[in-house]
């Protein structure tokens, strides 16, 4: 395992305001990371400055082994990026759009048309190659957009809010290429703010807030930090006078009440079977007894709204 | 920090696709009608004039740009009026236009420098100027050819091709100014309206502030000679700062022979002088020389002016 994109105290200062303060960030071979955060917080300053187009005001990136504020050119040849609000030439086709990034990239004019059409094909557009980019939906843009990203065969992808202002389906269909990518070894880094569709896709996540990265790792181990218990249990019962029995089994960190016929528990282990042993030990019909994957979004607003972060 | 990859990478893919467009564009459809209805209208009224004297002038050739006969102006007169407003037609959405549609931060992450994009664009739009002058010099002789039954000397293709190349840099002067105000203003129309507003400025306003600043500066006193020549030569000094100004100069130099000096000349230095002789088109070239390096080097300072904005700007949208 080699680092395909590291960061050692990056920083980047617009006069004096700081958009992002010393991060260090690595990214491994064959992962899928997730920048999260609110809009503002660095997450594209910090993309600009992994693609030189936009110098640190101190520290340093590397990319694939290269500073990108050094030899831009050729970090810039080997990564894609998807702005986010991409746009495009709109009085063009989408093959002519391409052929301006393919000329762009130096490819030759054989290479340039056989890519397009494989590219195109493999994003669902090769119907409407020939149709002015104008008349396209938002989430046909988006998908030649990431068209453009694999035109010139990339290590990385990085790819800014791909899938912000499209609707659940073409969400849903776009995050399913973002993981075909990861399936052909590309290492995508992955900015958004929307929660659920990065723990759908990515193998670790980073917390951004003014400019820091203040969570890292996996979605387990982030809800392990931020919930104190992994496991979330529900449970369902007709009864009362549990909340000393659930609270006194091995493992349960803390006991909510939802309503009269509803518990939530968050434990450090799975003990559904002690649970229901005591439940019905205790003579209350159980009527259901589940686990709970901890969501991303419940870390986020634990974490930021916690009243450590307060803006 | 040192950069390494050549500035020049892409600049190829650029100008082919900035060339492309604007030789496609509605915008240089029209002003390329209008151009070309306005030569062969100037060309015809001319030609009506010069078939009486074609047998006496040997530079019948280059009379063609400069005969106007009333009511119509010549030529010249036209072609002053169009080619800064083709040139910033060309220019005043080159940069803006690219953040507006948000092309300009998928361009960039192309391996290419910002270097390669503006000078792509600029001689792209150089080219497409330099097409169109050449096309209308071509239709204007041919159609001499035609009118007036005879082919032009070497000395009058010399000529022609020195026009050409002022004109081109003429253009060149309000292609680069029109594209700084478009890497300065995020509005295309603001751009616009800031490029007309120079163009019409030195057009309109220049003569008349030169002479009322030439007169307050180099006051005539008593009368003397050398003040009204000190004040004369202020007056030029300050009109030359205008482009406009440049570019007359040198057309009058390179479009007549017979032009021995582009200032005031004293009786005293026309002494032995054959008035009315033409000059080589070299001596002529060299008459009209400073104007036109004025002109080149204009271009390159608001090229770099342009782009050292360009530099600075953020990428994101």
């Amino acid at each position: 395992m080699s680092a395909v994109i590291e960061t050692t105290n990056l920083t980047k200062h617009y006069g004096p305001v700081v958009a992002v303060d010393n991060l260090n960030l690595t990214l491994q071979e064959g992962e899928v990371f997730g920048l999260l955060g609110p809009n503002g917080s660095g997450k594209t300053t910090t993309i600009l400055m992994l693609l030189g187009l936009a110098e640190p005001t101190s520290g340093e990136a590397r990319v694939l082994g290269v500073d990108p504020a050094r030899r831009p050119l050729e970090v810039k040849r080997r990564v894609g990026y998807l702005p986010d609000s991409v746009g495009f030439y709109d009085d063009l086709t989408a093959t002519e759009n391409l052929g301006y990034i393919a000329r762009l990239n130096g490819l030759s004019w054989q290479e340039t048309g056989r890519r397009t059409v494989d590219v195109l094909a493999r994003m669902g557009l090769a119907d409407v190659s020939e149709r002015r980019v104008g008349t396209y939906s938002r989430g046909m843009r988006q998908r030649l957009g990431l068209a453009e990203v694999l035109l010139k065969q990339p290590q990385v992808a990085i790819l800014d809010e791909p899938t912000l202002g499209l609707d659940p389906e073409a969400a849903h269909e776009f995050l399913r290429l973002i993981l075909d990518l990861k399936r052909d070894g590309l290492v995508v880094l992955l900015s958004s703010h929307l929660l659920h569709q990065v723990q759908a896709v990515c193998d670790r996540v980073g917390l951004f807030h003014k400019g820091q990265m203040v969570l890292e790792g996996t979605v387990e181990t982030l809800a392990d930090q931020v919930l104190g218990g992994a496991y979330r249990i529900k449970l369902e019962v007709s009864g009362d006078g549990l909340g000393d029995t659930l609270s006194g089994t091995p493992g349960v960190v803390n006991v909510t009440r939802e309503d009269a016929r509803i518990y939530r528990l968050e434990a450090k282990s799975d003990c559904r079977a002690e649970i229901a042993r005591r439940v019905v030990a205790k003579g209350v019909p159980l009527l259901s007894l589940s686990l709970e994957r901890p969501s991303l979004d419940e870390v986020y607003t634990r974490h930021f709204h916690g009243g450590q972060y307060e803006a | 920090m040192r950069r390494e990859g050549s500035p020049w990478t892409g600049i190829g893919a650029v100008f082919f696709k900035e060339l492309a467009d604007h030789l496609s564009s509605t915008r240089m459809l029209i002003l390329e009608g209008l151009t070309f209805i306005m030569a062969l209208i100037a060309v015809f009224t001319a030609t009506q004039t010069l078939t009486q004297t074609v047998g006496e002038d040997p530079f019948i050739f280059l009379k063609l740009f400069t005969t106007d006969r009333d009511p119509l102006p010549s030529f010249l007169f036209f072609l002053g009026l169009l080619i800064p407003l083709t040139a910033i037609a060309l220019a005043f959405d080159a940069v803006n236009s690219e953040h507006n549609r948000r092309t300009l931060s998928r361009v960039l992450a192309q391996p290419i420098y910002r270097d390669a994009l503006l000078l792509g664009k600029f001689l792209a739009g150089l080219a497409t100027m330099a097409i169109m002058l050449a096309a209308l010099w071509l239709l204007i002789t041919g159609l001499g050819i035609f009118r007036l039954g005879v082919v032009p000397s070497g000395e009058e293709v010399a000529r022609g091709l020195l026009f050409l190349l002022a004109t081109l840099a003429y253009a060149g002067v309000w292609l680069g100014l029109a594209m700084g105000f478009s890497v300065l203003y995020r509005q295309p129309a603001t751009s616009a309206l800031a490029t007309l507003a120079v163009w019409l400025f030195f057009a309109v306003f220049w003569n008349i502030i030169t002479q009322i600043v030439a007169q307050a500066i180099r006051p005539i006193e008593y009368g003397f000679q050398e003040e009204q020549l000190r004040q004369i030569q202020m007056q030029l000094f300050l009109s030359r700062l205008s482009p406009n100004t440049l570019y007359t100069e040198v057309l009058l130099a390179i479009l007549n022979p017979a032009q021995r000096a582009l200032g005031p000349v004293l009786v005293t230095q026309l002494e032995g002088a054959i008035m009315g002789t033409p000059l080589p088109w070299f001596d002529s070239l060299l008459l009209a020389w400073p104007q036109l390096i004025g002109m080149v080097a204009t271009v390159i300072l608001l090229f770099a002016w342009a782009y050292v904005n360009f530099q600075r700007q953020e990428v994101r949208a």
